[in-house]
């Protein structure tokens, strides 16, 4: 991986880690935890479908999963070097993880632009 | 944020001499708990990225039609989603803690030649979290 392109996936890392910060544990909470153990009436499917279609949410969604997965990538990455002591493995795991995160991008945005 | 600088050790090189080292064991980080902390916070990003690929999953559902949304809810319901989905959620409040605490040191900001305090750039994270979380939770259940 050049050198010269560190300064853009941190910066990715950033923004997805800012991103993830702000809306990942309120849609985590009443998606996974209040709505589904009943502690909050599922709204109807018309609603959800009406929110998920209009444009603002579906460029929200993707800005908010896109850029979560290049924050995952860019921090798992480090976690792999540092952590595991796999620094020699440098170009493998960085295709891995940002090939990843692309890959997701791309899934991201052809099914919030197919909704 | 220590991330960006790891690789650009100038004492990193490929392809470095054989010298001597003492060989760190895979769970040198299990022994003290600002490094359990560490690699806690670390791992925060599988979290993440877990719940990106589940938001996405329910996008799918709902393009889906009724059906498979309702599917997909029952399966929320399972004591397996619960469970991942608790476990998550702790992760992904350790990560905007971690990261809104850290926020006054990537982002130095003045008024006049005064520099706005740590503390203050802290709780306007801290505000702006509740905000946000308070707006996505009315416009999903409104």
């Amino acid at each position: 991986m050049k050198k010269s392109i560190e300064p853009f996936w941190w910066g990715l890392f950033g923004a997805g880690g800012t991103c993830a910060a702000f809306f990942i544990p309120v849609l985590l909470f009443l998606n996974g935890l209040a709505i589904p153990l009943g502690w909050i009436d599922a709204p109807a499917f018309e609603h959800v479908s009406n929110l998920v279609t209009h444009p603002l949410t579906r460029l929200f969604l993707f800005v908010v999963i896109s850029l979560s997965f290049f924050h995952w990538a860019h921090r798992f990455r480090f976690t792999l070097y540092d952590g595991l002591q796999l620094k020699h493995l440098n170009l493998l795991i960085a295709v891995l993880t940002y090939g990843s995160a692309i890959v997701g991008t791309l899934i991201a945005a052809f099914t919030l632009w197919n909704i | 944020m220590i991330e960006g600088t790891a690789n650009q050790n100038p004492r990193y090189t490929k392809y470095h001499p054989k010298w001597h080292r003492a060989k760190i064991p895979i769970f040198w980080w299990i022994h003290k708990l600002p490094h359990i902390r560490f690699i806690a916070r670390e791992l925060t990003s599988v979290a993440v990225a877990l719940y990106a690929c589940i938001l996405l999953f329910q996008i799918l559902a709902v393009a889906d039609g009724p059906e498979a949304y309702a599917r997909f809810l029952a399966w929320l319901k399972t004591p397996f989603s619960v469970f991942l989905h608790a476990v998550a959620f702790l992760f992904v409040l350790f990560h905007s803690i971690t990261w809104f605490n850290l926020a006054p040191k990537a982002l130095v900001v003045s008024l006049g030649n005064k520099r706005v305090p740590p503390v203050a750039i802290v709780a306007l994270n801290y505000a702006a979290w509740l905000i946000l979380s308070l707006a996505i939770s009315w416009i999903l259940l409104k």
